[in-house]
């Protein structure tokens, strides 16, 4: 665990990702700070699932996540805003297909 | 998805009328379906006797690992250690209902937490010593936890049903707790030379507190396989220790369980009449 030997208050930011008890997918529910990923793991679980939220965790170092930021809200958002037609509303969906 | 409160977006698509969702769905009682009835072939003061110990092992460590709070090192620690004295509390309240319900005096859960003296208290030793360091604390957990797994696993096939629920209930609870503590003595074990000097004092303070755990069960050698492992990986053997006279689960205790239980009863007993 030589890689785990910091002084306290240099523990590393981490997101934390539940997936509920019937959600299909994870959710971004926050972020904590871990010493390595084993421990942001358990962290997780003691803060984010203790009211039986969760059936799973992710975690992932926040340095690792790339995000858009706001200067880049425009060209990257608003161009699909009047295309209405990039939605499949056109068609009929048969009533036996599930999650559309 | 909406963006305003991140456990709105959680509870998302899940209606069906639950508006607690976020909060968590699908609370069990540990002991739905399970009659509470003593089977004849129980020894019923043993059965009592059994489920105080275990409540007042439980109830004692809870008190200390809620003294973390506040305290502890880091804030996730603190929410770590106090779920875990919240996971015991629990069980000592159930252990405790059964032990009213089998004693014959029909005493509630309170009276046993909050109307009886240290003489009357049947916890181990370990449980009551005051936290110290946070590496300390660790060594009790992991000593604790793993004794305490071993125990309810067997009490699992109890011939008493109710017993046996809580221990079904415990088992998953204290895997858990064991788990915590086994990574953090590894962590602090092969971590730098202070987090293993600390560690090293640490097990050394609960060395001799083991003996009286192996005389109140005989879990003694899973533990010490337990200790053994943990030991291997964080580079810590278990020092030999000779085991302190007198037990616990006679009533024998250090000088630090009466002040624990003072503060502890002392809102019960200001107001024995209030409820909450």
């Amino acid at each position: 665990m030589s890689e785990t030997r910091t002084t306290r208050g240099d523990w590393p930011l981490y997101e934390v990702f539940v997936r509920g008890k019937r959600g299909l997918n994870h959710v971004h529910v926050g972020s904590l700070h871990a010493a390595d990923d084993r421990m942001a793991l358990t962290h997780a679980r003691d803060l984010y699932t203790r009211r039986n939220e969760g059936v799973s965790i992710w975690v992932v170092r926040s340095e690792h996540i790339t995000a858009s930021t706001r200067d880049e809200r425009d060209p990257f958002f608003d161009p699909s805003a009047d295309k209405v037609y990039r939605h499949p509303t056109f068609y009929d969906i048969p009533d036996d297909v599930p999650h559309i | 998805m909406s963006d305003d409160h991140v456990y709105l977006s959680l509870a998302e698509g899940h209606g069906d009328g639950d508006a607690r969702w976020a909060f968590g769905t699908g609370f069990e009682d540990p002991l739905h379906g399970v009659s509470t009835a003593v089977p004849e072939d129980v020894d019923r003061a043993e059965l009592a006797a059994l489920c105080l110990a275990l409540g007042d092992d439980a109830l004692v460590t809870a008190q200390r690992l809620a003294e973390w709070t506040t305290r502890a090192p880091e804030l996730e620690e603190e929410v770590a250690l106090a779920n875990i004295g919240l996971d015991l509390l629990g069980q000592a309240r159930l252990l405790y209902a059964r032990c009213g319900q089998v004693d014959g005096t029909g005493r509630g859960e309170d009276a046993y937490a909050y109307f009886r003296d240290a003489d009357d208290f049947r916890n181990v030793r370990l449980a009551e010593l005051p936290n110290g360091d946070f590496a300390f604390t660790i060594a009790r957990q992991l000593v604790f936890a793993s004794w305490r797994l071993a125990h309810f696993q067997r009490l699992t096939a109890s011939a008493d049903p109710v017993l046996a629920a809580v221990a079904a209930k415990g088992v998953k609870e204290l895997t858990y707790h064991r788990q915590y503590a086994a990574e953090w003595f590894v962590r602090l074990g092969d971590g730098t030379e202070e987090s293993h000097r600390r560690m090293r004092a640490g097990l050394d303070q609960v060395a001799p507190y083991l003996g009286e755990l192996y005389a109140a069960h005989e879990t003694g050698t899973e533990v010490l396989a337990v200790l053994r492992q943990a030991g291997e990986a964080a580079g810590l053997p278990l020092p030999d220790a000779p085991p302190l006279p007198g037990s616990g689960r006679r009533g024998d205790h250090t000088e630090h369980l009466a002040p624990l239980l003072a503060e502890l009863q002392s809102v019960a007993r200001a107001h024995p009449e209030a409820a909450w």
